[in-house]
């Protein structure tokens, strides 16, 4: 990984952030990448282990939560002898600061990364007002 | 000859570049060195039989991975490509990584490389390496002499 170095490794949610499973399980915190443009806002989430079916997208008083859960991974005839990173469940949140329209909004899952397109709400879009020469 | 009587303590330079040092770095603290972490992840699961490799490596073409085994070493070798940011986008945040990644691990015994198994679903990684059927542990009988 010579261009970027950040955040090789999971980081898990500090206990503080979220109230506590029900399910004594770890939980990370996805890297993300977010952009935007004239129309939309774009989130990429690692989430690998994580399938379509495990995943939770939800947008409530301008917060939007994301979370996922990862199967177990159990091996009968093997013993774990190295390891290097953890197995469990994905939990983030984002507060938004513009409207989107809700019923737009997409998401997909492909080969453990999430990715999410934010419309935003034809008010809130960006308009260029031409200035008539006086 | 005349000595001068000199006070308890003593100027010593030395010290006063010391101190100096000391304040500057206060105020610009050097980069702690940072634990480099290895991308892509292992995690490593022995068998008997087998050694199964999984490794966390999301957001990839599974075109892009090559495995290499060479007698009881692995490679693991590829590219995370960057988001290609188009027109009129504004990055937020920036925090997965991306660019070429490069692991070697040595195995505990020779692999058949020509049974080597990989698959890449939901961004893990899964190798599944057979033991070489020639280094196998062999059990050996002792028959009795006369």
């Amino acid at each position: 990984m010579a261009e970027t170095k950040k955040n090789l490794e999971k980081t898990q949610v500090p206990d503080t952030s979220v109230a506590e499973r029900t399910k004594d399980r770890v939980v990370f915190t996805p890297a993300v990448d977010i952009l935007e443009d004239a129309n939309n806002l774009y989130i990429y989430a690692d989430m690998p282990g994580a399938d379509d079916k495990g995943v939770n997208i939800s947008l409530e008083n301008d917060v939007l939560t994301i979370e996922a859960q990862v199967g177990e991974v159990s091996f009968d005839k093997h013993s774990t002898t190295y390891s290097e990173y953890g197995i469990g469940d994905y939990h983030r949140a984002f507060t938004l600061n513009e409207a989107f329209e809700r019923d737009r909004i997409e998401a997909k899952m492909k080969n453990g990364v999430l990715s999410i397109v934010l419309p935003k709400a034809e008010a809130v879009k960006t308009r260029s007002i031409p200035i008539k020469a006086g | 000859m005349i000595t001068i009587a000199r006070p308890s303590w003593r100027w010593d330079p030395w010290r006063e570049i010391d101190r100096m040092q000391q304040e500057v770095s206060s105020i610009f603290p050097l980069p702690k060195p940072r634990r480099v972490a290895n991308f892509p992840p292992l995690n490593i699961h022995s068998g008997d039989e087998d050694v199964i490799i999984t490794s966390e490596i999301p957001g990839i073409d599974p075109a892009d991975v090559e495995l290499t085994v060479t007698g009881d070493t692995l490679s693991i070798k590829g590219t995370r490509k960057p988001h290609e940011v188009k027109e009129g986008e504004t990055w937020h945040r920036r925090e997965r990584g991306s660019g070429d990644f490069f692991r070697t691990v040595q195995l505990p015994f020779n692999v058949d490389a020509g049974k080597v198994q990989a698959e890449y679903v939901n961004g893990v990684l899964r190798i599944v390496l057979p033991r070489a059927e020639a280094d196998k542990p062999r059990k050996i009988s002792v028959t009795p002499g006369n």
